[in-house]
């Protein structure tokens, strides 16, 4: 196990110097001068010109450039944005927030998700079930924007029982609309995958031997349907946490929540560079660590899978 | 003495779109207590079905629409789950057919028997119960007890599977055990061990049984009472060896005569007249095959092979597993050869090395005199033409997705055999071969029986005029009736086309009448070889005598009325 561990976090460097390198050629690629496009409509003195090139390392070939930007990296220097904050701060005031966002919007995923699709399943074909998958399709359907939009009128504006946008704090309490938005395509995937799932599991034959055995249906329900058929629908939600955690441009946008989506698109639209390419790679950096996290996780959930040999 | 069970007129359903299709068509039975009474029918008879509704887990959507189930004085059809409950488990024990899916595979062994135990009031409290798990495991012969519940389903073989789930089925002591199907995945040797277990264990405690099987030779062997099952009715009840001795329905009759344990009994107490009105005589089949080796050439030479496995250990430990170790066999020409041996005796790695899908480790294999290792692929290629393969499992080894004449016609597509019209008169000899009508040809497999499934893969495996056929466990997820059928096809095939074949199989009375010679392998190695008479009447070592006691029925004299 120990060994597996290991093999999967050398296997995570060529991924992480790939994805980088890929990523900040792109945003070295991108059409305009960073440092013209800075001092706007002005003109530029071309002596500063040259020093804030040189400054931002602008001045060397392509590969000199991502190559100090990744020793920056590894010394925990993520560089300055063209504002003059260092990175590094933005990253710790944005993540938080979007930690908080995806952990309630997980939250929900899990009760609703979770609860709706067991129910389904054992009531294939009768009215709460088609009802279920009714509701669930509507909202796979619809962009998140539209759903966004209409819990923010609705919920927020109609109803007054939440803010329409978040404050800069962004606390608990105000992030449970922008997160149940964030949920529902998520929570309309999660009700199909566990129906289908319990619907597999209650007709295996160890499900029938439980019965013989003389337990309540209550008992098996909890301890050998729902047990087995969580196994692809946990592992399903710890994948969406790792795309909820790398942030959500929409929703982020819409409901104003200061996290790491908003933050993101803003420095793409300014084209900033570092701040671009260090998001990006604190968001690969995470996705692997919870892809990781994820099969370990599928092993400890069914005996039958082993890592490591 | 009161019966303990009493089954009166019961009918179950099954609705479908036409309609209800009945599964259980007016059954009745008694069982008094202490008895163990047997259910015998082929697939669909509705055996397992009138089981499953005593205990009311009838699979699906199934119902119980009339009739009365009384056991031990109360009314099963209509009582609540919460009386069921109470019942099973606690009075009434179950033992499913598949080892391999009726444990829970995310719990482990001790948990699964736990709950039963604490479900059912056996014992209280965390030490008692576990206390009462390792008994109950180990009176079911699992003498390791205390390891093995931490143990998951998937460490444990087949046979131990059994074991568990045997202990669970007997763990409250109940009054009454259903055994469906038991042992019909397990090898012989093993089913033998584990059916004198379950002998012991209800003999001890009194325990009432229905045992349910398709296979008539365990039947007579393990209980006093037979009930045969047809179509949902049943069509003959009675003392076992009655039954067996003087079947006097049609159906029980094919039954006896194309049990290939029986046939084999009958095989060697000379007796090889036929039942009147059976279908299939497999004596009569494996009278027709005697003296065939004489005058032929060696096809197949397999010499001193071997293969040897890496298994992973933990880290870089690697340790080597021999699977085939120094078999040397010839097969000739015309006949059939027989391997046999129990699950892991390496039979089966044989076969794939013959066929080229597996690699030799050392040793050679000729087949006419050339190896088949130095073959360049070109040649391999040509080889597999002369050699086909018919694979145990007719659902898995026919494409869903391809209808019957593609899947029979693909061999020739591959091997660019004649024009698309030659090609489909080809596919209409081969169906006709096989005794199945032109018609089916564009149906899908789903939509076939297993037998037609496996009179399929068979005409698939004669599309290319091989001169060998070898028959992977071909006939051992069939039922009787139809396993004779085919039996029956293979050896007319053979004298028709003077096929060879490799026959693999852990089933000795199939062998009986079907092989010429016969291979007894066992952990990689060859125990025994010769003519299957000389095999059968003087077996010479311990192993093939005890494969050969194991066969059900083995021990039944069959009376007078058959011969």
């Amino acid at each position: 196990m120990f060994g597996y561990i290991v093999r999967r976090l050398l296997q995570a460097i060529p991924v992480f110097l790939g994805t980088t390198l890929l990523i900040y050629y792109m945003v070295f690629a991108m059409p305009g001068d960073p440092i013209v496009a800075l001092f706007g409509d002005k003109a530029v003195n071309p002596a500063v010109l040259e020093q804030l090139r040189a400054r931002y390392h602008l001045d060397q070939p392509f590969i000199v450039q991502y190559l100090i930007y990744i020793g920056g990296i590894l010394r925990g220097d993520f560089g300055t944005s063209f504002s003059g904050q260092p990175v590094g701060t933005i990253l710790a005031q944005t993540f938080p927030v979007t930690i908080r966002l995806a952990t309630l919007a997980l939250l929900f995923e899990m009760i609703v998700g979770v609860g709706v699709g067991l129910i389904s399943g054992l009531r294939k074909g009768k009215f709460f079930d088609a009802s279920a998958l009714a509701v669930s399709l509507i909202f796979l359907s619809l962009p998140i924007f539209v759903i966004a939009f209409v819990f923010q009128f609705f919920f927020a504006i109609k109803l007054g029982w939440a803010k329409p946008t978040v404050s800069g704090e962004a606390g608990w309490g105000e992030l449970i609309l922008p997160a149940i938005v964030l949920a529902t395509i998520s929570i309309a995937y999660i009700i199909r995958l566990t129906r289908a799932s319990v619907i597999e599991t209650a007709d295996q034959d160890f499900v029938r031997t439980a019965y013989s055995k003389g337990l309540s249906r209550r008992r098996v329900i909890q301890v050998h349907i729902l047990r087995n058929s969580l196994i692809p629908v946990v592992t399903f939600l710890a994948v969406d946490f790792g795309v909820l955690l790398v942030g959500a441009t929409v929703t982020e946008g819409i409901f104003n929540v200061p996290g790491v989506g908003r933050t993101l698109y803003q420095a793409i639209i300014r084209g900033e560079g570092p701040t671009v390419v260090s998001f990006v790679t604190v968001m690969v950096l995470i996705y692997l660590v919870v892809n990781l996290l994820t099969d370990l996780l599928y092993a400890a959930l069914d005996p039958r899978i082993r890592y490591g040999k | 003495m009161n019966p303990l069970l009493s089954i009166r007129d019961l009918k179950v359903d099954f609705p479908s779109q036409n309609g209800p299709v009945r599964a259980v068509d007016g059954v009745n039975l008694d069982l008094f207590p202490g008895e163990t009474l047997a259910i015998v029918g082929e697939s669909g008879s509705g055996k397992s079905t009138t089981a499953h509704a005593v205990v009311n887990l009838l699979p699906g959507s199934g119902f119980v629409s009339g009739g009365s189930i009384l056991f031990d004085g109360q009314e099963l059809v209509g009582a609540t789950e919460k009386d069921l409950e109470h019942i099973r488990g606690r009075q009434i024990g179950f033992v499913p057919q598949d080892p391999m899916a009726n444990l829970n595979p995310v719990w482990s062994v001790g948990f699964q028997v736990e709950e039963a135990i604490r479900a059912n009031g056996v014992a209280t409290g965390k030490k008692e119960v576990r206390a009462a798990a390792i008994d109950v495991l180990r009176r079911a012969g699992l003498s390791d007890a205390e390891v093995r519940l931490k143990q998951f389903p998937h460490q444990f073989s087949g046979g131990m599977r059994q074991r568990v789930l045997i202990g669970i089925g007997l763990a409250a002591n109940p009054k009454l055990l259903i055994a469906d199907e038991p042992t019909s995945a397990l090898d012989v040797t093993v089913q033998r061990t584990i059916l004198d277990h379950l002998d012991e264990l209800t003999r001890d405690t009194g325990t009432s049984v229905i045992l349910i099987t398709h296979d008539l030779g365990l039947a007579a062997e393990r209980a006093e009472k037979l009930v045969v099952m047809y179509r949902g009715k049943v069509v003959e009840a009675g003392p076992s060896r009655d039954i067996l001795q003087n079947p006097l329905h049609p159906y029980t009759q094919r039954l006896v005569a194309a049990a290939p344990s029986l046939a084999s009994r009958r095989l060697s107490s000379g007796i090889t007249k036929t039942a009147g009105g059976a279908d299939f005589d497999l004596t009569a089949v494996a009278a027709k095959r005697e003296t065939r080796i004489a005058g032929s050439d060696t096809i197949i030479s397999v010499k001193n092979v071997s293969k040897t496995f890496t298994i992973r250990g933990g880290g870089f430990k690697s340790t080597p597993f021999t699977a085939v170790d120094d078999v040397s066999l010839d097969i000739t020409r015309g006949t059939t050869k027989a391997l046999v041996g129990e699950s892991g005796s390496g039979k089966t790695t044989v076969a794939r090395m013959l066929l080229g899908l597996e690699s030799v480790s050392a040793g050679e294999i000729l087949i006419d005199g050339k190896n088949v290792a130095g073959l360049r692929p070109k040649e391999l290629f040509s080889l597999r033409g002369r050699m086909q393969p018919v694979f145990q499992d007719p659902f898995g080894s026919l494409d869903p997705l391809r209808n019957i004449a593609h899947t029979i016609s693909e061999p020739l597509e591959t091997h660019k055999v004649g024009t698309r019209a030659e090609r489909t008169a080809r596919v209409r000899e081969l169906l006709d071969q096989v005794s199945l009508p032109w018609s089916i040809s564009s149906r899908y497999p789903g939509e076939l029986s297993g037998g037609q499934r496996q009179r399929v893969a068979i005409a698939r495996a004669l599309a290319l005029k091989p001169e060998i056929v070898v028959l992977d466990e071909a006939v051992s997820a069939l039922d009787v009736l139809v396993q004779a059928q085919i039996l029956e096809l293979l050896t007319e095939l053979q004298d028709e086309l003077s096929l060879t074949y490799l026959f693999i199989t852990h089933d000795l009375a199939v062998v009986r009448v079907i092989a010429d010679e016969v291979v007894v392998m066992n952990q990689g190695r060859i125990v025994e070889s010769g003519r299957t008479s000389d095999i059968f009447d003087h077996p010479e070592q311990e192993y093939t005598k005890n494969l050969l006691d194991a066969i059900p029925g083995a021990n039944i004299r069959l009376g007078a009325s058959l011969s």
